[in-house]
C-alpha cells in the first residue's frame, strides 16, 4: 500500500503511453509547421475554399446528375458514389467468387479442384494493375463495335461500349474494374475460405456425417458456420483491399473519386488539400467497413454461456 | 482501464488540432512583416545550379517533336532544345542538362518542390497556374490550339457530329476543361473517357473504344505518327482553344526566372537578326550595334542577368536560333511536318516577338 508511485505498474502503463502520444504530437506539429512554412515560401495559400468553385470538367459516368457547372465538392461526391458503386458490387461478387473457389479447392472432383487451384494461383500472383489492363484491352475492347454487337437471348448486348441490359448499361470501364477487382480479390478470399474450412476439426465432419447429413448439408450446416469464425477477420482485410484498390480506376478511365480528385488537384494546384481530403475519404470508408465487419464477426463467434 | 484507454486515444487528436491552429496563427502573422520570404530560396536555387554545373529540366519524354527519347537513347524535341539552350547560356555546354520525365500530374509539384529547376514540357500558360499553382512562365515557345482527332471512315466531320460519342482525354491537362467548355457552349452532350496515362489514352482510341481523341493539335500530329495506322486518322479543322505552351519556373525565383525568360527571347531575337549556328562566326565582326549588344561584344547586358555577356552567342552557337530549332524538330523534314503558322516571326505574320536587347 505504501509503495511509491514509481513502482506502480499502472502508473507506468499510462505514463509511457502519454510519452508516446506526446512524441507523436511533436512530430505532427513539426511536420505541419514545415508544411506551412514551405507553402508560404512558395506563395501558395492553404485552404479548402476552392471546393466551392465551379468544377468545369465533365465526368463520363455518373449515377446522379452532374453538369460541369457544379462545384468541385459536388464533383468529388459524384466520384465517391462511383467508387462506392464499384466497391459494393465488388464486395458482393467477390464474396461469391471467393467462397465458391475456396470450397472448390477442397472438392473431391479432380477437375474442379485443379481449375480452382489454377484460378487462385494465376490471379493471386500477378499484379492487379496488369490484370485490369488485360481485362480492358484484351477482353472488353476486343468485343465487336457497337454496330455489330453480340446479342444474347435478344435482350443482352455485348460490344465495345460494354454490356447492354434492358434496364441499364455497364460501361467497359466499370465492367473492367468490377471484374478485375472481383477476380483478383476472390483469389485471396478463396485461400482464406479454404484455410478456414480446413481449420474445422475433423471430428465435426465425422459427427455431421454420422448423423446422416448429405455432403452439401454437412458443409452448409456444420462446417461452414464454424469456419466463418476463422474466415471473417482476414476477409475484412480483403474487403478493405478491394475498396482501396478501386483507386486504380484512373488507369482504365473509370471516373472514381481518385480520378475526380486528381483532376481537381490539377486544375486548382491544391495538392496538399486534395491529398488530405482523399486520405480522409478512404480512411472513413475503411473504418466503416471494419466496424460493420467487426459487428458481424461478433455475431458469429462462440457465445460463452 | 477502458476509460483511460479512450482518453489516451483522444489525446493526440486534441493535441494535434490545438497545435495545428496555433502554428497556423504564427504562420499568418509572421508572413506579413517579412514581405520577401522567398528571397533566400532564390539565391539558393541560383547557387545550387551553379554548384552542380548542370540544370535539371522536367520534360514529358512522350511527345515526339517536343520531347522524346529516340532509339539512340537521346532526348530530342523543341522542349528539350529550350533546356539545352539554358544550359548553353549558363555553362557554355548544351549537354549540362539532366532530363526528368514528368507526367501531367507530377509536373507542377516537381517544380514547386524544387525537384526540377525548370519545366519545359508543353505546358499551357494559364492565369490560375500563374497565381494559385505558383508558377512563373517564360515566354511562349509554341502557340498551339486544342483539336480533336477522329477516324477517317467515321463520318465525323465537325464537333456537332460528336454528339453522344465517346471522346478519349488525358487527365491533368487544360484539355479536359476546354472540351467541357466548348461542348457546353454548343450544347453537345458527349461521353469523356479520361485516362491518366497518355499511352493508354491513345491505345484506347486506337482500339476503337473512343470515336475521337482530344489534345493539343501538335500533340495529336505528333502522337498520330506513332499510331498503328496513322493514315486512317484525321484531325478536325475546328480548334477549340488557344494553348500557348511555355517553359516555367517556380514563383519567387526572380533571377532564375529572368535568365530563362531571356534565353527564350534570344532564340527569337537571333532569328530576327538572321544569326544562325552556321553563320554566327561572320557576325563577330559586325558593326551593327543591335547585333553587337546581342552577342555581347558591346555593353554588359548578360552580366545584368547574372550570366556572361556572350550568353546569347553561346546559345546560338550550340543550339541554333528559334527557326533552326523548329525546323529540326517540327519542320517539313520531320515526320510531323507542322507549318510554322502562328509560330512564325511577327515580321512574317506570326506571333513571335522579342523585346529589345538593350
Amino acid at each position: 500500500m505504501t509503495n511509491s508511485i514509481w513502482r506502480d505498474v499502472r502508473f507506468w502503463r499510462i505514463a509511457l503511453q502519454l510519452v508516446a502520444v506526446f512524441l507523436a504530437a511533436v512530430v505532427v506539429v513539426i511536420l505541419w509547421g514545415n508544411l506551412q512554412r514551405n507553402l508560404r515560401q512558395l506563395g501558395i495559400p492553404f485552404g479548402f475554399d476552392f471546393l466551392k468553385q465551379q468544377a468545369s470538367f465533365d465526368i463520363g459516368e455518373t449515377l446522379i446528375s452532374y453538369k460541369p457547372t457544379d462545384t468541385y465538392s459536388y464533383a468529388l461526391w459524384v466520384g465517391l458514389i462511383n467508387s462506392l458503386r464499384v466497391a459494393i458490387a465488388g464486395i458482393f461478387l467477390t464474396t461469391i467468387v471467393g467462397i465458391s473457389a475456396g470450397i472448390a479447392r477442397l472438392s473431391d472432383n479432380w477437375l474442379v479442384r485443379n481449375i480452382a487451384m489454377v484460378y487462385v494461383e494465376v490471379f493471386r500472383n500477378t499484379p492487379l494493375l496488369l490484370q485490369l489492363l488485360f481485362w480492358y484491352f484484351a477482353v472488353f475492347l476486343s468485343f465487336p463495335k457497337t454496330e455489330n454487337k453480340i446479342s444474347l437471348w435478344g435482350f443482352i448486348g455485348i460490344s465495345q461500349n460494354g454490356l447492354e441490359l434492358p434496364w441499364f448499361n455497364l460501361s467497359p470501364e466499370f465492367s473492367t474494374l468490377l471484374l478485375g477487382l472481383t477476380f483478383y480479390t476472390g483469389a485471396f478470399i478463396a485461400e482464406i475460405v479454404r484455410g478456414g474450412i480446413q481449420s474445422v476439426p475433423k471430428g465435426q465432419w465425422e459427427a455431421a456425417r454420422s448423423l446422416g447429413l448429405k455432403p452439401g448439408l454437412v458443409m452448409r450446416l456444420v462446417v461452414f458456420p464454424q469456419a466463418l469464425r476463422v474466415i471473417i477477420p482476414p476477409l475484412t482485410s480483403q474487403y478493405l483491399n478491394l475498396t482501396k484498390n478501386t483507386s486504380l480506376a484512373i488507369a482504365i478511365g473509370y471516373p472514381d473519386i481518385y480520378f475526380v480528385a486528381s483532376t481537381t488537384f490539377n486544375q486548382t494546384g491544391k495538392a496538399v488539400e486534395v491529398i488530405l481530403l482523399i486520405m480522409f475519404t478512404y480512411l472513413t470508408l475503411s473504418l466503416t467497413i471494419s466496424v460493420v465487419m467487426n459487428l458481424f464477426n461478433r455475431s458469429v463467434q462462440i457465445k460463452e454461456r | 482501464m477502458r476509460n483511460s484507454a479512450l482518453i489516451l486515444a483522444i489525446a493526440p487528436l486534441v493535441c494535434a488540432i490545438a497545435a495545428c491552429s496555433d502554428s497556423g496563427q504564427t504562420a499568418s502573422t509572421s508572413g506579413t512583416p517579412g514581405s520577401n520570404p522567398a528571397a533566400p530560396a532564390t539565391q539558393n536555387r541560383w547557387n545550387n545550379i551553379k554548384r552542380r554545373a548542370q540544370i535539371i529540366c522536367g520534360v514529358s519524354g512522350e511527345v515526339p517533336g517536343f520531347s522524346f527519347v529516340g532509339t539512340d537513347g537521346k532526348y530530342s524535341g523543341i522542349d528539350v532544345d529550350v533546356c539545352r539552350a539554358i544550359a548553353a547560356a549558363l555553362f557554355d555546354n548544351p549537354d549540362a542538362v539532366e532530363f526528368r520525365n514528368l507526367n501531367s500530374k507530377e509536373r507542377f509539384t516537381a517544380l514547386q518542390t524544387g525537384e526540377v529547376d525548370v519545366l519545359s514540357r508543353n505546358t499551357t500558360w494559364t492565369l490560375s497556374r500563374d497565381t494559385s499553382v505558383g508558377l512563373e512562365f517564360a515566354p511562349v515557345v509554341f502557340y498551339d490550339g486544342q483539336a480533336i482527332m477522329v477516324r477517317k471512315n467515321s463520318n465525323i466531320k465537325s464537333l456537332a457530329d460528336l454528339k453522344d460519342k465517346a471522346i478519349c482525354v488525358q487527365t491533368g491537362t487544360t484539355t479536359e476543361q476546354n472540351l467541357a467548355d466548348q461542348m457546353r457552349k454548343r450544347g453537345i452532350t458527349y461521353k469523356p473517357v479520361v485516362f491518366e496515362d497518355v499511352n493508354v489514352a491513345f491505345a484506347t482510341y486506337a482500339e476503337g473504344r473512343c470515336d475521337g481523341i482530344t489534345a493539343d493539335r501538335s500533340a495529336l500530329v505528333s502522337r498520330g505518327t506513332i499510331l498503328p495506322k496513322p493514315e486512317d486518322n484525321v484531325i478536325l479543322n475546328e480548334v477549340i482553344s488557344s494553348e500557348p505552351l511555355a517553359p516555367a519556373v517556380a514563383k519567387g525565383d526572380v533571377k532564375w526566372g529572368d535568365a530563362v525568360k531571356w534565353v527564350v527571347y534570344s532564340l527569337v531575337k537571333a532569328e530576327e537578326l538572321g544569326i544562325t549556328s552556321q553563320n554566327i562566326g561572320q557576325f563577330a565582326t559586325s558593326t551593327d550595334p543591335d547585333v553587337k549588344r546581342f552577342l555581347g561584344t558591346e555593353g554588359n547586358l548578360g552580366e545584368g542577368l547574372g550570366l556572361t555577356n556572350d550568353f546569347a552567342a553561346r546559345i546560338i552557337k550550340h543550339v541554333g536560333n528559334y527557326g533552326e530549332i523548329y525546323d529540326r524538330n517540327l519542320g517539313p523534314k520531320t515526320k510531323l511536318n507542322l507549318a510554322r503558322g502562328q509560330n512564325q516571326l511577327w515580321s512574317k505574320g506570326g506571333l513571335l516577338y522579342s523585346p529589345p536587347f538593350r
